[in-house]
């Protein structure tokens, strides 16, 4: 395993200070498991691009995107509830993904490796993050208001299905983003963990997300940091380190 | 419309797929009315406030005057303990101005009173703005609700049960501020009730409603036992209320 770079970790600070902040949001909606599932999703189009030799960015965020038109979709056109359907899109992308990826490269699709990152997905993933966490802030009230009664907020004028499609779209651009550091099987973690942990220390929102994606960058950075020490993967050492956080949160939150 | 109208409703009709839920209601509303809709549980209340206030598709025409301004209490909106959102950030959602936060907290009565009013703000501060609102009580929280339909200074407030799950105490106290509210700013109101004490009280018009509107007018006019039947279906221990000034259902 080649040592620690600067660019794995100007990738984890970016990555994870937005993975961390926008999760805040996600668990605000009670969305942690449609981005634990959106993970998943992201494995037949890594599958695909490296199937197909192309950046596995675009097809992580290709199968990601048409994911969440379907999420987003059926929120909208049908009654029927989001949680199971949720359920169906992640087992199919689990099990599609697991039959086309290359035996050699199921691993690193699961667990990710960041030390395989590319100069080119670096300053993508470094883009990304910046955007993401911007137009999440500019979304940020009409989010938090319609999270709370979707009446107040559209008598507030506040676009409500468009500012969650919004949202879905970050949310599928950060999962492919930090896909390449922790893997499908485990990004839900970088973006539920954090926000929890933050949770416990906090009253008021704008602690909270800023917290939320201190973890966040804390968890990336740790773990990438660990793994180069230890010689091990970093993806599952991330959740372990962002775990850690949380632990911690509880014994605070019992005081 | 004229000068004194401020909303006039034609032929509103409301369909869930094939199951109409308010069929062909009409009435029309002046300035500084009290309007009360009543009627029992599923009749459809929520549901012409959510048209009124154009949340949802409906036919039929709901005009209200240029520019008004609407303020809106939702039934409920429910926000858990541990939702991470203080007083101050709720209403800094709909408003940028600290002192307009200010100003509609001190009209629901929020800190102010016998506070001296240099310490008012550090009160306010201190106390109320920087708790959790997943922590307030059912009557302090509608209050916040209140003060958030406030800010901006609204012409018309919808309120939808203003008073649902609040102690007979904290209703009354809701009741009174709205009451003084509407003549301090000479506001005018609807509301959604099912205590038929607080619609002789503080109404002056009142619509009956049961998926159709069974009746429209001035409550001691309107308001008899045969409308009553008609509307709750039998129930009438919603009509003798002359000595129990805090029975409600």
């Amino acid at each position: 395993m080649p040592s620690l770079n600067y660019l794995q970790l100007l990738v984890g600070v970016f990555v994870g200070i937005a993975s961390g902040y926008l999760g805040s949001f996600m668990v605000l909606r009670r969305m942690a498991l449609v981005g634990d599932a959106l993970s998943h999703v992201a494995l037949p189009g890594l599958a695909l691009a490296l199937l197909f030799h192309v950046n596995p960015f675009f097809g992580a965020f290709a199968t990601l995107f048409a994911g969440i038109i379907g999420i987003w979709l059926i929120e909208n056109k049908t009654e029927l509830p989001t949680e199971s359907l949720v359920g169906l899109f992640f087992t199919f992308a689990l099990a599609a993904g697991f039959l086309i990826t290359p035996q050699v490269d199921i691993l690193e699709a699961l667990f990710g490796d960041i030390s395989k990152i590319t100069f080119l997905d670096g300053i993508l993933a470094v883009i990304l993050s910046i955007a993401v966490i911007i137009v999440m802030k500019k979304i940020s009230k009409g989010f938090i208001l319609s999270t709370i009664s979707t009446d107040l907020a559209k008598s507030s004028g506040v676009k409500v299905a468009r500012i969650n499609f919004i949202f879905l779209v970050l949310v599928a651009l950060i999962v492919a983003s930090g896909i390449k550091a922790v893997g499908s099987l485990l990004m839900g973690a970088l973006v539920i963990i954090p926000a929890i942990a933050s949770k416990n220390f906090t009253t008021g929102m704008g602690r909270y997300t800023v917290l939320s994606a201190v973890f966040g960058l804390a968890s990336l950075l740790g773990g990438i940091a660990l793994a180069s020490y230890l010689k091990l993967s970093p993806g599952p050492l991330v959740v372990l380190v962002s775990t850690a956080f949380f632990v911690v949160s509880l014994l605070k939150s019992k005081q | 419309m004229d000068d004194k109208t401020i909303l006039k409703v034609e032929n509103l009709t409301v369909d869930f797929g094939d199951q109409k839920v308010l069929d062909n209601i009409c009435f029309t509303l002046a300035e500084g009315d009290v309007l009360a809709i009543i009627g029992p549980n599923g009749a459809g209340k929520s549901v012409l406030f959510r048209a009124l206030l154009g949340l949802i598709p409906y036919t039929g025409k709901v005009s209200w005057r240029k520019n008004v301004k609407l303020g809106y209490v939702p039934q409920k909106a429910f926000i858990e303990h541990g939702f991470p959102l203080t007083v101050f950030e709720f209403l800094s959602l709909k408003s940028n101005s600290k002192d307009e936060i200010l100003r509609v907290l001190t009209a629901v009565g929020i800190g102010a009173g016998h506070e001296h009013e240099h310490h008012l703000e550090h009160h306010l501060k201190h106390h109320i703005m920087n708790r959790r609102i997943g922590l307030l009580s059912g009557g302090e929280f509608q209050r916040i609700l209140i003060a958030w339909s406030l800010i901006d200074r609204p012409n018309v407030l919808l309120f939808d049960e203003p008073t649902s799950g609040i102690d007979i105490g904290g209703e009354e106290t809701i009741y009174n501020l709205l009451h003084e509210l509407q003549k301090k700013h000479s506001l005018t109101i609807i509301l959604i009730s099912h205590d038929l004490n607080i619609v002789y009280k503080y109404a002056n018009n009142v619509i009956c409603l049961n998926k159709q509107q069974i009746c429209f007018g001035e409550p001691h006019a309107v308001l008899n036992p045969n409308e009553l039947t008609e509307l709750y279906g039998g129930k009438t221990s919603f009509y003798k209320h002359e000595h129990a000034e805090h029975e409600h259902v």
